[in-house]
């Protein structure tokens, strides 16, 4: 029962994740992108920072790292996959997710906390959580507004007030079978009541629960 | 026009040259030239300030590098070091801001993983004109995206700082960055270029043409109408291989394959090839032909003289050659075997077959020249010192405070450090918009605070004790997060040092720190000195900024915060009785056109005792706030803003706005503590407005005032 967790070259959230990961009980280990498959491991995160330096765009390159073709396997399999801020870039780019993540509406950075509502629990990460329940987590991107221009995908956790214009408020978009999620704000960063929040633990519990026991 | 001698048009006096002649005993080849015309100019080699920093105070039984290495480092204890470094990107901050603030935030990150440490956390300190000037909001823009565009991407998070506007600052901004890194002892590398046999190999990005006298040419040198001539030696930064270089080099660190490292930041492969041979008291050869380029037809002083960025020279064993460039191929990074270690001190250096220079490796540092320079008490100072201080008495208070709380350097900062990745590694427990930062060390109980302070008025005032109040400031700001100040870096901003007025600055501002750092009993372990701020012959004020390190151990459980206060709280004053003086404070940039008087003098004696009791109350006080920018009036305010209550306040009006030194505000339930000598009531925490001496403004007013003082100026 470990979750990779994938390095590119230009990842930077990956520690926190792990440590989030195991603070809550759950087996996480860094992956290289290099590698080709996921043997040992039952499920997938793909951490926030800047993937091959965002060259071209967010998650462009990242898409072709060996590692994807291993992840895009996962998700057919009905296996969890989540991708968290540029992780939520890069499973668009990869069409595990639809639509795509452009600048943010004010062309800013934005660092902060934001206040989100989970819309839909039937995914991997909202199913610990209740509809309608408020959460406080923080925000970090540029990129960070989600568009769909044809309609598609689940908005499974939405911004209560819109910091970035994202198509429907969305925070977190799932496939179809709810077991590839991207969110955009960092769950991970709010599990510590020290630094000011755990309502990210609602997610990564939801995330560690959706493991199936092999 | 006429003819220039080469060694003029890189930055050299002629009496500079006569000593590289003598050193040489020959006229020097032209890559000779081009390396010490970078090593001996004012950023390299301190020759204008060096007699000076000696006067500093560096020794403590903590300290385990101190200045002279590319960072210094400190104890923690349990086998913990800290590494810390600040640095200055002013020039070329003004010529291109973006750029030259990123640049900045990616060589002060080299100096501390050039040390062994994981960068965990940067400050920036930045200066403009006033926002009015359309000049001003393009500077600030373009630095703070590039700090954010660089400091983010290379993912290490930007969790504070501080901001100043004065006019002085219009035609030279001030952009000066600190990084702060841990370590485990074992993990502490040197920049030495170890014994004969050892093999130099240069790590990263490919050299380019960017940057090229970026030391001698821009930071070393005053503007002018022409500084835009200047700008392609603006280095172009590329935090995307900083991160791997970081991530290459800590790998190569953890698995001990390196004998030393030196970063190439200023004067580039001259200072990694010269400076390693030297400290270690050797010499070495270098084949530029194996410098992987990223243009062709490179000469030999451009290769020397290139500032291109992200790069690093590890000094390797033979036998450890190889698995050293399979990390950098793991970790996609370019790296060259460029030269030996060699015995005798002779830096030798080829290029296309031919010897371009041969030199004492030392001797670029060593015998750089030292200037003694005049330094002379200005003149005008006198009729300054005289002026008046700001009239107040027929202010209303609360008008004065909404003014105050207008200010974009007193009002919140939140249009800046929201787009710095404050949060990254899970470490920030008190951020920015507070006094100190508050970062944990996981898998310790310790924490570590920095504080970083600047006031160019109160230097321009009385440039010593002004000086010495930014050090006991920093570390009353530490010291309300719990922490025990432990060491200090700084970076000494100043105008033209061939000014003798300038130059007694200097001195004054050198004694100042000092004399604070002696009655604390702290080092400095670092610092940087940035000369020649003036723009068409007016100097800036002077401006040193001085980094503070402290340690909390163990951390608190449960550190103060500005937006712990509760209805009912109490609101308690400690530290000195303050004086009537306003001179150098925010009242006065506020009232007067211009700063006039002689600010307050710090208290040595007093100092330690308020930073000890802000330490105690700290592990047990929910609410502790220093005072300053603004006095009592602003920091009760910082404090019923970010708790969203409101506040009542009695004092003596003299009390209400005065910036004196060692002062702080805790806010604790009622009946926790009793009136001591150094501490007094002020107030009690309630209600929906901020009720200074009767004078009433609305919490709403306040906080939005407050919020939208930077932002709405930026819009």
């Amino acid at each position: 029962m470990t979750t990779a967790v994938v390095v590119f070259p230009g990842t930077n959230c990956e520690h926190d994740v792990v440590s989030a990961i195991t603070g809550l009980g759950g087996s996480a280990r860094l992956v290289w992108h290099r590698e080709t498959d996921l043997e040992g491991y039952d499920s997938v995160i793909l951490p926030g920072g800047f993937a091959h330096g965002d060259a071209l765009r967010t998650g462009a390159i990242a898409r072709f790292s060996p590692i994807m073709g291993p992840v895009a396997r996962f998700a057919d399999e009905g296996m969890p996959v989540v991708g968290i801020c540029n992780g939520f870039q890069v499973l668009c780019e990869a069409g595990l997710l639809p639509g795509a993540l452009i600048a943010n509406r004010d062309l800013s950075f934005i660092c902060r906390y934001v206040d989100v509502e989970i819309t839909d629990t039937a995914t991997v990460l909202t199913n610990n959580g209740e509809p309608g329940q408020r959460l406080r987590i923080p925000l970090n991107s540029y990129e960070g507004n989600w568009v769909s221009p044809d309609g598609e995908g689940r908005v499974v956790v939405r911004y209560a007030d819109d910091p970035n214009g994202s198509t429907d408020r969305a925070a977190a978009v799932a496939n179809a079978a709810g077991n590839v999620v991207g969110i955009m704000p960092h769950p991970e960063r709010a599990t510590d009541p020290l630094l000011g929040s755990t309502d990210g633990e609602v997610f990564l519990r939801s995330f560690l629960s959706s493991l199936v026991p092999a | 026009m006429t003819e220039q001698p080469v060694h003029r048009l890189l930055g050299m006096t002629d009496g500079e040259y006569e000593s590289v002649v003598g050193i040489l005993e020959r006229p020097p080849m032209p890559a000779e030239l081009a390396m010490y015309s970078v090593m001996w100019s004012e950023h390299c080699s301190y020759k204008s300030s060096r007699k000076h920093l000696g006067r500093f105070p560096t020794e403590a039984p903590w300290v385990v590098v101190g200045p002279g290495e590319n960072a210094g480092v400190v104890d923690l204890g349990d086998g913990w070091l800290a590494a810390l470094r600040i640095e200055s990107h002013n020039h070329p901050s003004f010529v291109e801001p973006y750029q030259g603030a990123a640049t900045g935030v990616g060589g002060i990150l080299r100096d501390v993983f050039t040390m062994g440490a994981r960068p965990i956390a940067l400050w920036d300190q930045i200066r403009f004109g006033p926002l009015d000037n359309p000049k001003n909001r393009y500077l600030l823009n373009g630095v703070v995206g590039g700090i954010a565009g660089y400091g983010n991407a290379v993912g290490v998070p930007t969790v504070g700082g501080e901001i100043e506007f004065d006019a002085g600052y219009t035609g030279n901004p001030l952009v000066n960055v600190m990084c702060l890194g841990i370590l485990k002892r074992e993990q502490l590398v040197l920049g030495t270029a170890g014994t004969a046999g050892t093999m130099a190999v240069l790590l990263g990005k490919a050299t380019g043409r960017d940057g090229i006298g970026g030391a001698s040419v821009l930071a070393s040198a005053s503007f002018d109408e022409e500084s835009g001539a200047k700008r392609p030696s603006v280095q172009v930064g590329d935090p995307f291989e900083e991160k791997k270089l970081i991530e290459a080099c800590l790998e190569l660190y953890e698995k001990q394959l390196v004998v030393g490292v030196q970063d190439l930041g200023a004067a580039g492969l001259s200072c990694a090839t010269s400076e390693p041979a030297g400290r270690a008291g050797v010499g070495m050869e270098v084949d530029l032909d194996q410098v992987h380029t990223r243009e062709s037809g490179m000469t030999a002083p451009e290769l020397l003289m290139s500032e291109s960025q992200e790069r690093m020279m590890a000094f390797v064993a033979p036998d450890k050659v190889d698995e050293v460039l399979a990390i950098a191929n793991k970790w996609e990074i370019e790296a060259a075997v460029v030269g030996e270690v060699k015995a005798g001190g002779t830096l030798r250096i080829t290029h296309q077959g031919e010897v371009v220079a041969e030199l004492p490796a030392a001797s670029l540092a060593d015998n750089a020249p030292l200037y003694d320079r005049p330094a002379r008490r200005p003149d005008w100072l006198d009729e300054i010192q005289g002026r008046p201080g700001p009239d107040i008495s027929s202010r209303e208070p609360a008008d004065l405070l909404r003014d105050l709380l207008d200010d974009p350097a007193i009002g919140s900062s939140a249009w800046i450090h929201e787009q710095y990745d404050h949060m990254l590694f899970l470490n920030t427990v008190v951020g920015p918009g507070s006094d100190g930062s508050l970062l944990r060390v996981r898998g310790t109980d310790k924490g570590l605070a920095v504080s970083t302070d600047g006031n160019g008025r109160l230097c321009f005032l009385e440039p010593r004790n002004g000086s010495a109040r930014l050090v006991y400031e920093a570390a009353l700001n530490v010291a309300v997060t719990g922490a025990r100040p432990m060491a200090v870096v700084d970076n000494l901003n100043f105008g033209n040092p061939e000014k003798p007025e300038v130059m007694w600055q200097f001195k004054e501002s050198v004694e100042g720190i000092s004399e604070a750092c002696e009655a604390l009993g702290i080092p400095v372990v670092g610092g940087n000195v940035s000369f020649y701020n003036e723009t068409d012959s007016v100097d800036i004020n002077p401006t040193p900024v001085v980094g503070l390190l402290g340690l909390a151990d163990p951390m608190p459980q449960n550190p103060p915060r500005l937006s712990r206060a509760t209805e009912g709280m109490e609101l308690w004053l400690v530290g000195p009785e303050a004086s009537e003086n306003l001179a150098g404070t925010a009242v006065q940039r506020l009232l007067d056109d211009r700063p006039g008087g002689i600010p307050t003098a710090p208290d040595p004696d007093i100092a330690p005792s308020v930073i000890a009791l802000a330490i105690a109350l700290a592990h047990a006080a929910p609410v502790l706030h220093d005072i300053s920018d603004g006095g009592l009036a602003v920091a009760a305010a910082e404090i019923s803003i970010a708790s969203g209550i409101g506040v009542g306040i009695e004092v003596p009006a003299a009390e209400m706005f005065s910036e004196d030194p060692h002062r702080f505000l805790v806010g604790v339930a009622p009946g926790s503590i009793g009136p001591a000598k150094l501490a007094r009531k002020v107030g009690v925490f309630g209600g929906g407005e901020i009720v200074i001496n009767g004078s009433s403004l609305a919490l709403d007013t306040a906080a939005s005032t407050y919020r939208d003082a930077l932002r709405r100026r930026m819009r």
